[in-house]
């Protein structure tokens, strides 16, 4: 991959991918930022003991 | 983890080559074995008298008025508190019923065959819309109507049936699909379509003009008739799939106003239950969400073959009799079941999905691991015995149940 130097960066436009809380692209479409939402919360919401459940079940 | 997908495969294959047909409608005691005089059958996993909610005590002392059992419901209930019945759920006897699910000796029941395994399965007639038993009614228009269901009604409709080598039913659940019915909330197409096939049967079966006006007006008249047969094709669909070492599958959806319970291919007969949730709906009028009882019946069996709530873009004019939102969002609740869900019907399609068979095969990982549960979409009974139905709506089946089973599945295939 070509490594772009930082001034490059800043300069292209953002392109920008949201994951989980979707306040936070709602907050930046407001400002006629383009954004891609991705539904996604931890799985078994975070409980860690069926998330070890879940894995090891080949969910 | 392979075993689980080999079962779960197994499963599938079980559940999609059923072929379920409509044989014959016979009194309940003469095809349920095991059904013994002063038992009752009830929606839901197992409940003794008293946990039981409001609908469904008043469902069994009108039962047991019309079996003969009491002179009235004072006496019924007074009996039933005092342990004169056996209470059972029907999914211990092959059977399903609606809302509070009531299934007794004399009561005439269908019977579906499923061809492609021999197992059948049985459901009670659905009596109409209003005050009716299902819904905790129990007056004497509700036992009367019963009483004709049992020594007119449901005599004319096995003779038709058999006069006909019965009627198979995918087909019909195939092109209600097509006509904006889920099989739960709405059955216009079905009932439709099962009336047209059943009679030109009836008319040469039912000699008496005066019972065969009655019986197609009744048949006619009942935009939800067809909701029991799709009850119970669902039953006999599912019970093959049970028992499939492995699998994570989830074989029945029940509840009985008090409990939603499920049972899981891989873990045999053990109910997973938690406290079933309050619909959230519309009401008619006069009637709010104070008079609601809880979530309440076995007709989640539809379900959990992948129709009512699941098949909710099939049907968007039930998106707003059960309050769901806007007929545009059907699609939505439809698309959350597919992420719950193993596999698609592809003998049941919702055309406006450009033909996408109705999520099937209800996997308790997926439910866990992405917090989505089954979508359900509901008849609501008021709270107290003897009222009916106040409104319909949306619930969704606990979390809880499906964590339970989650673990029991794992500790039965050594996990930890």
């Amino acid at each position: 991959m070509k490594h772009k130097e930082p001034t490059e960066l800043l300069l292209d436009s953002l392109k920008i991918v949201n994951i989980g809380l979707e306040s936070f692209s709602q907050d930046l479409q407001k400002q006629d930022v383009s954004v891609i939402h991705v539904d996604w919360s931890p799985p078994a919401g975070g409980n860690v003991e069926l998330a070890n459940l879940l894995s090891k079940l080949g969910s | 983890m392979k075993q689980i997908e080999q079962a779960n495969n197994c499963a599938l294959e079980r559940l999609l080559s059923a072929t379920p047909v409509l044989v014959d409608v016979v009194p309940a005691q003469e095809i349920i074995t095991n059904l013994k005089d002063r038992m009752i059958l009830h929606a839901g996993p197992p409940i003794e008298w008293d946990r039981m909610c409001g609908p469904m005590r008043g469902a069994i002392a009108g039962i047991a008025v019309f079996e003969g059992w009491a002179p009235d419901l004072k006496v019924a209930e007074r009996m039933a508190s005092e342990g004169a019945f056996d209470f059972e759920p029907n999914h211990h006897f092959n059977a399903v019923g609606p809302m509070t699910g009531i299934t007794t000796r004399s009561q005439p029941v269908m019977v579906v065959e499923n061809t492609a395994f021999g197992n059948k399965a049985y459901c009670a007639i659905n009596e109409g819309l209003g005050k009716v038993m299902r819904f905790g009614g129990n007056d004497e228009e509700v036992i009367n109507r019963l009483r004709w269901l049992r020594d007119s009604f449901g005599p004319a409709f096995g003779s038709a049936l058999r006069h006909i080598g019965g009627l198979p039913l995918k087909d019909i659940v195939a092109r209600g699909l097509t006509m904006g019915d889920e099989m739960h909330q709405r059955n216009v197409g079905c009932s439709s379509l099962f009336l047209r096939a059943l009679a030109p049967a009836l008319v040469e079966t039912i000699t008496d003009r005066t019972e065969l006006s009655k019986a197609l007006t009744f048949m006619g008249g009942n935009d939800q008739f067809f909701l029991n047969i799709a009850m119970v094709l669902g039953k006999a669909i599912m019970d093959p799939v049970r028992d499939r070492e492995g699998s994570s599958i989830v074989t029945a959806m029940s509840r009985n106003g008090t409990e939603f319970g499920i049972r899981v291919s891989g873990t045999g007969d053990t109910w997973f239950t938690a406290p079933v949730e309050m619909p959230d709906g519309l009401y008619f009028p006069g009637f709010t969400a104070e008079d609601a009882n809880p979530d309440m019946g076995d007709s989640t069996i539809v379900e959990t073959i992948g129709l009512g709530g699941f098949a909710m873009a099939a049907a968007p004019a039930v998106a707003g009799f059960v309050g769901a939102g806007e007929a545009s969002e059907a699609a939505l609740t439809t698309r959350a079941m597919s992420e719950i869900t193993i596999s698609e019907n592809p003998e049941w399609t919702i055309p406006s999905l450009n033909y996408m068979g109705v999520p099937t095969g209800i996997d308790i990982r997926r439910v866990v691991e992405t917090g989505i549960v089954p979508t359900i979409n509901t008849g609501i009974a008021h709270r107290k015995p003897g009222v009916g139905q106040v409104g319909a709506g949306v619930v969704k089946a606990p979390m809880a149940c499906f964590e339970k089973a989650l673990r029991a599945l794992a500790d039965r295939l050594g996990v930890s």
